[in-house]
């Protein structure tokens, strides 16, 4: 019978060593690692993805917009590698615990780019793109409410899912879940 | 007159202790008393604003939306969203459960179109596993999504309809929006909610006698669409409800990140299932429907029409559909029958341990973005090895198409604030996540 062949060695998955780093296949993300130093192009499942320092990624942004036809900022998010079991890494780009994930998309070339940037949990800092997309506005206050994240620049920073006073970011992964506990009515409140 | 004097004096002090407005409009004026009084009202020189609040428990806000209105007069001078009040974590829930039970949260985030989040949710996981789906689940896919595109906005019409005053279409959209819900329950069990898709095809395969109960349904739709044309697209009441309110342009669509039904109204023609498919849809015939005005009514044309296209995507997949798998033969993917359990020991293993730790999933990450009724929705998932991925983020088209309140709400009156926000046609638990 056919399922009584398999084994129990055949359950894990080969762990891949991460992708890389080799002749960079996509124009744009050409054109960004030739004009901003440290960058580094990895293909990750087909996808173009680009690491750039944090310090440039406004002017990434602007580039991407007026010279590489980037008309939309479809997503920022924000990613915490703080538990993280095996971790992709990239040549030539150092780990740090938050990662900034920014994914554009042309319409006219009908092709898409991800920007990827490493924040310390010391300094958590980003330039904001809302200069650049406005669009950028809720997503960027949805990082800075559940991760913490600061985005620099950014006109209205405030928490936009959680309530105002709420103490913490709950999507980091020191902040567990259900660590406020539940409460009925006539409970005093968690906060 | 002296009678009818003493009777006003008496009558003007007993308005005077009543302050509400209704009350005020009892007293006798005469066109001379306006005239001379500069109108009825005391004329607002100071230009001093109010801020109200609306919401998040009105009606009209579909879900808990609260929106911070500056008002002058009737005047709406700008609108800003306050969101978060249905906020449950659910990308954190996300991040605690494995692959195998993760269509069961995201399919609750757009609840009125449940298939577009399993599906994109299914598909990141299975890109970094690097699996193929048969043909026959990615057509029942396809049909399926675009089935709850049409409930989607059957849904969107009756709301739509009932926040403009036009209550009889709240009745008729939702009977035919309930006649699609009936296929989801004859097909996956539950008319909500339904955690169909999953990583690796689909829950279960097309029960039998499937093609004609969903030609019917088709039918039935494109009858009611037919008459909701009818009842409203040149209805002067509607016309002068919708046309030319709530105007957005393409740029700024763009600029907000805006995609679906309200980009497609200011005259740009931009459809993933057209430009980036990720299920067979350059293999069916259908028509991108888009408006150049970018008004109120434009964008209930587009939903209305888009019905018509999704029947017939669906037609056509009923005719073409394949035979084969509705779902990968993967035991490591994949829960083996039910019947099996009982017969074969490997089966019950293989049953227990995707239930209980799930399927690992390779180190990587990816973004995968389809067309939901709402706009692009996409998922992005990063994995560290383990059966539970390391973040699980919906990108929820709800969510950004919001931002659109602010060019459209501005310069516009409080009633007209309702018929825009129910012409975004957001869906809050997309919002809130």
């Amino acid at each position: 019978m056919a399922d009584d062949t398999a084994r129990e060695e055949d359950h894990e998955p080969a762990v891949s060593g991460g992708p890389a780093p080799g002749p960079v296949s996509d124009e744009v993300a050409a054109a960004i690692v030739a004009r901003f130093d440290g960058s580094v192009f990895v293909e990750s499942h087909g996808q173009p993805v680009v690491y750039v320092d944090r310090s440039v990624i406004a002017d990434v942004a602007l580039m991407l917009r007026d010279e590489e036809q980037f008309t939309m900022l479809i997503d920022t998010v924000v990613v915490d590698h703080l538990l993280d079991g095996s971790r992709v890494r990239v040549d030539g780009i150092a780990a740090e615990r938050f990662e900034v994930v920014v994914n554009f998309l042309s319409h006219p070339r009908n092709r898409r780019i991800r920007i990827v940037c490493e924040v310390p949990a010391a300094d958590p800092t980003v330039p904001s793109l809302t200069p650049v997309y406005p669009g950028a506005n809720f997503p960027e206050r949805e990082s800075y409410d559940l991760f913490g994240i600061v985005f620099a620049g950014h006109p209205d920073l405030t928490r936009i899912l959680m309530p105002d006073d709420w103490h913490g970011h709950p999507l980091r992964k020191d902040d567990a879940a259900a660590r406020v506990p539940v409460t009925f009515k006539g409970d005093p409140s968690p906060r | 007159m002296t009678s009818d004097d003493a009777f006003w004096t008496k009558e003007e002090a007993r308005l005077e202790r009543q302050t509400d407005e209704g009350a005020q409009q009892l007293r006798p004026t005469t066109r001379e008393m306006v005239i001379a009084g500069g109108g009825m009202w005391p004329q607002d020189d100071l230009g001093d604003t109010m801020i109200i609040n609306m919401g998040p428990q009105h009606p009209s806000t579909h879900g808990v939306l609260r929106l911070m209105m500056e008002l002058d007069g009737e005047d709406v001078l700008q609108i800003k969203p306050v969101i978060g009040y249905l906020h449950t974590g659910m990308e954190k829930t996300g991040e605690e459960l494995t692959y195998v039970q993760g269509t069961t949260n995201v399919t609750r985030m757009d609840y009125a179109s449940n298939f577009a989040n399993e599906l994109v949710y299914s598909m990141a996981v299975e890109r970094l596993l690097d699996v193929e789906v048969p043909e026959r689940a990615v057509w029942i896919r396809m049909m399926m999504c675009e089935l709850s595109r049409m409930a989607s906005h059957l849904l969107f019409q009756a709301t739509n309809g009932m926040d403009m005053g036009a209550v009889s279409m709240l009745l008729y959209g939702w009977r035919e929006r309930e006649e699609v819900l009936r296929i989801f329950e004859y097909v996956t069990g539950l008319r909500m909610n339904c955690n169909y898709i999953r990583p690796g095809g689909v829950a279960a395969d097309l029960p039998d006698g499937w093609q004609d109960r969903i030609l019917d349904v088709c039918d039935t739709v494109v009858a009611g669409v037919a008459d909701y044309d009818e009842m409203l697209s040149t209805n002067p009441i509607w016309l002068e409800r919708t046309v030319g309110l709530g105007v957005i342009t393409t740029e700024e669509c763009l600029a907000l990140g805006i995609t679906g039904p309200i980009l497609r109204s200011t005259g740009f023609a931009w459809d993933l299932r057209k430009a980036q498919p990720q299920l067979p849809y350059d293999e069916v015939e259908f028509d991108t429907i888009y408006t150049t005005n970018g008004d109120v009514y434009d964008r209930y044309r587009i939903r209305l029409y888009e019905i018509l296209e999704s029947a017939k995507i669906v037609r056509q997949c009923v005719e073409k559909m394949p035979d084969g798998d509705y779902r990968v033969q993967d035991k490591k993917l994949t829960p083996p029958p039910r019947a099996r359990i009982d017969e074969s020991m490997e089966a019950l293993i293989h049953h227990f341990k995707l239930f209980t730790e799930g399927f690992k999933v390779p180190s990587g990450e990816t973004y995968v973005a389809v067309e939901s009724p709402r706009g692009e929705i996409g998922c992005y998932m990063v994995s560290d090895g383990s059966s539970k991925p390391v973040r699980m983020h919906i990108r929820g088209p709800s969510f950004y198409n919001l931002q659109s309140i602010g060019p459209m709400g501005s310069d516009s009156l409080v009633a007209d604030a309702v018929a825009i926000v129910s012409s975004i046609d957001p869906i809050l638990g997309e919002v809130d996540r």
